[in-house]
């Protein structure tokens, strides 16, 4: 460790203003930082800098990340040797290492892609490399199918980072979530790689129906409907990190427990899904509106959505009351999505990356009306 | 008077040079003043229909312009915008008339957006900001410029779009022959849809502006 504070300290003059590598200084500082808590102080005025920099937040949320993933590996494995009809024969270490190894790869081209531009227009613009890439690096690994083609995950990634976030000014500026402008990419670009019945299940024998509890649930086939418990634990085809809601509330409380995620939208976006849920419930015109409401809490993405994406700290409201809104139309309009739009089996995306256009929107509200509630409390008129 | 006679100035006067040329990059219709966006977002999904287009509005554009700059001493400034429309009306009916005669699978394909020529924002602009206050010459100058700064804009996004969405260039199946479906490549299908015109106008903007500071306001 010592050695290498000194080997850092040692090359760092080169890095500065007027050194040789003066170009390459925000790469320089992104991996010293990344190494060593920053020894940044203030020079003016009292203010306390906490060790706990942008960068230390973002690996909490990797870590919160892990459960799901581990889960996914395995999982991705464990529907690949049943659609072969080899499940009985593997153990566990086959499933998972399977699933590693397909796995693996979208991570690296996802990290290897995104870092690349990311530090490109560091170095271009001049300013620091940015830590967000960190966290929707891991997250885009998880929400798409496992046999995605890498050449499509590299050229979404490029649009997210591009398109979706540095046009705004990077990492803090973007209005959609960089993870979910991908997936959304994807999803309308190359619409046969990323719905349907064909691509959850990595390499899957050709007679074996793949389709997800959701594509099922929306043409009405509730034949065979997953159980509670199955869908709970995750035993069912779908993205890689998606499907086992433990694993996601395990990484929840992580979150919740370092005070990153906000509990405001997780637990709105919970109880507007709950709540159309039941409304649906009450009319109950078809099989699916039928659906007991908890059923939406549980399927598809709905969980990963509301605790990894619903809560990105720089895409959601800002003010309290404004984050209740905005998580319980997050709930809504995705549970409304999934049942009402034939188009759509899973809502959850879209619902986020609408409700991330409007958070600006209801933050602009809340302020204006606690405004005016205060003002309404002056006794003396100006 | 012998001082005041006007000295005749030739057709290409540097002044009637920039007519033409500004509106390909420094005043240009589509990227600069943010004008008919509309068609450039509906009939680029293919080079054929962004074409047909483009050649329709510069000859729209450039009639238009002629006729009104002869007529801007006699119209009437309280109904100067009806004026207008008229005569773009007449000369759109035109246009669409020998499209549907001549070119009738290109002009189906381009269905409304002929007849929208009228509501066309570069036709309005041009017709209010010049064509009203210019002679006939300079007028037609005017409104070629701006249609080829409309036409190279529109061309553009096509090739790309019709390049990436269906893999052709010119109904020329380019990615075909190159064998990159064979390689696993897929057609963009994001390409196709409205949206992604938008994105690459932005992108186009962007090089643009980042090219020619001087396009970039302050803030």
């Amino acid at each position: 460790m010592k050695a290498l504070r000194n080997y850092l300290d040692k090359i760092k003059p080169q890095f500065e203003k007027g050194g040789k590598l003066e170009k390459l200084h925000s790469t320089f500082e992104a991996f010293e930082t990344f190494l060593f808590v920053p020894d940044k102080v203030t020079f003016k005025g009292s203010h306390i800098r906490d060790s706990f920099d942008m960068k230390r937040a973002m690996i909490v949320v990797v870590v919160a990340l892990i459960p799901a993933l581990l889960f996914g590996m395995w999982n991705t494995g464990y529907w690949h040797f049943k659609s072969l009809g080899e499940a009985e024969a593997m153990g566990f270490w086959d499933m998972f290492f399977y699933g590693f190894l397909k796995i693996l790869p979208i991570i690296v081209v996802s990290y290897v892609v995104g870092l690349g531009i990311e530090f490109a227009f560091a170095q271009h613009r001049g300013h620091e490399v940015n830590e967000g890439y960190l966290v929707s690096g891991m997250l885009i690994p998880l929400i798409v199918p496992a046999d995605i083609p890498l050449w499509m995950l590299a050229i979404a990634i490029v649009f997210a980072v591009v398109i979706g976030k540095e046009v705004f000014g990077g990492t803090g500026m973007n209005i959609l979530n960089p993870a979910l402008t991908a997936r959304a990419f994807l999803f309308f670009a190359y619409p046969q790689d990323m719905s349907g019945d064909k691509v959850w299940i990595a390499e899957k024998a050709d007679a074996f129906s793949g389709a997800t509890p959701l594509g099922n649930a929306l043409v009405g086939n509730f034949d065979n409907f997953p159980s509670v418990h199955d869908l709970f634990f995750g035993f069912v085809p779908g993205s890689v990190g998606e499907t086992s809601t433990i694993a996601i509330l395990i990484g929840a409380v992580i979150l919740l427990f370092t005070g990153i995620a906000s509990w405001r939208v997780m637990f709105s976006v919970f109880a507007g899904g709950y709540i159309m849920g039941l409304i649906f419930n009450f009319f109950g015109a078809n099989a699916y509106m039928e659906l007991p409401a908890y059923y939406h809490l549980i399927m598809g993405g709905f969980a990963f959505g509301a605790v990894f994406m619903a809560t990105d700290p720089v895409t959601a409201s800002q003010t309290n009351r404004g984050k209740y809104i905005y998580g319980f139309l997050i709930g809504f309009l995705a549970v409304i999505i999934r049942v009402v739009n034939p188009a759509y089996p899973e809502g959850m995306m879209l619902a986020i990356l609408l409700m991330n256009v409007f958070a600006p929107l209801i933050d602009h509200y809340v302020v204006e009306s606690n405004i005016k509630r205060r003002l309404k409390r002056i006794k003396v008129k100006a | 008077m012998s001082e005041a006679v006007k000295r005749k100035e030739p057709l290409f006067s540097p002044r009637n040079k920039k007519l033409i040329f500004n509106p390909l990059s420094k005043e240009n219709p589509i990227t600069v003043q943010v004008l008919g966006i509309c068609s450039a977002l509906a009939v680029t999904a293919k080079l054929e229909p962004a074409f047909v287009m483009s050649i329709s509005v510069m000859a729209v554009l450039a009639a238009a312009n002629v006729i009104i700059s002869m007529l801007r001493n006699t119209i009437p400034s309280r109904i100067r915008i009806i004026v207008q429309l008229v005569i773009v009306a007449a000369l759109v009916i035109l246009v669409d008339q020998v499209l549907k005669a001549f070119a009738y699978d290109v002009s189906k394909q381009l269905s409304v957006f002929v007849g929208l020529i009228i509501t066309n924002c570069i036709l309005m602009g041009r017709l209010e900001a010049f064509a009203m206050g210019n002679k006939p010459w300079p007028a037609f100058l005017d409104g070629i410029g701006n249609a080829m700064g409309y036409a190279w804009i529109l061309i553009t996004i096509a090739f790309f779009r019709e390049l990436f969405g269906s893999g052709t260039v010119w109904n020329y199946p380019v990615m075909e022959n190159l064998g990159l479906y064979d390689l696993g490549y897929k057609n963009n299908g994001f390409m196709i849809l409205p949206p992604m015109a938008l994105i690459v106008v932005g992108i186009i903007i962007w090089i643009q502006r980042s090219r020619d500071k001087e396009l970039v306001e302050e803030k």
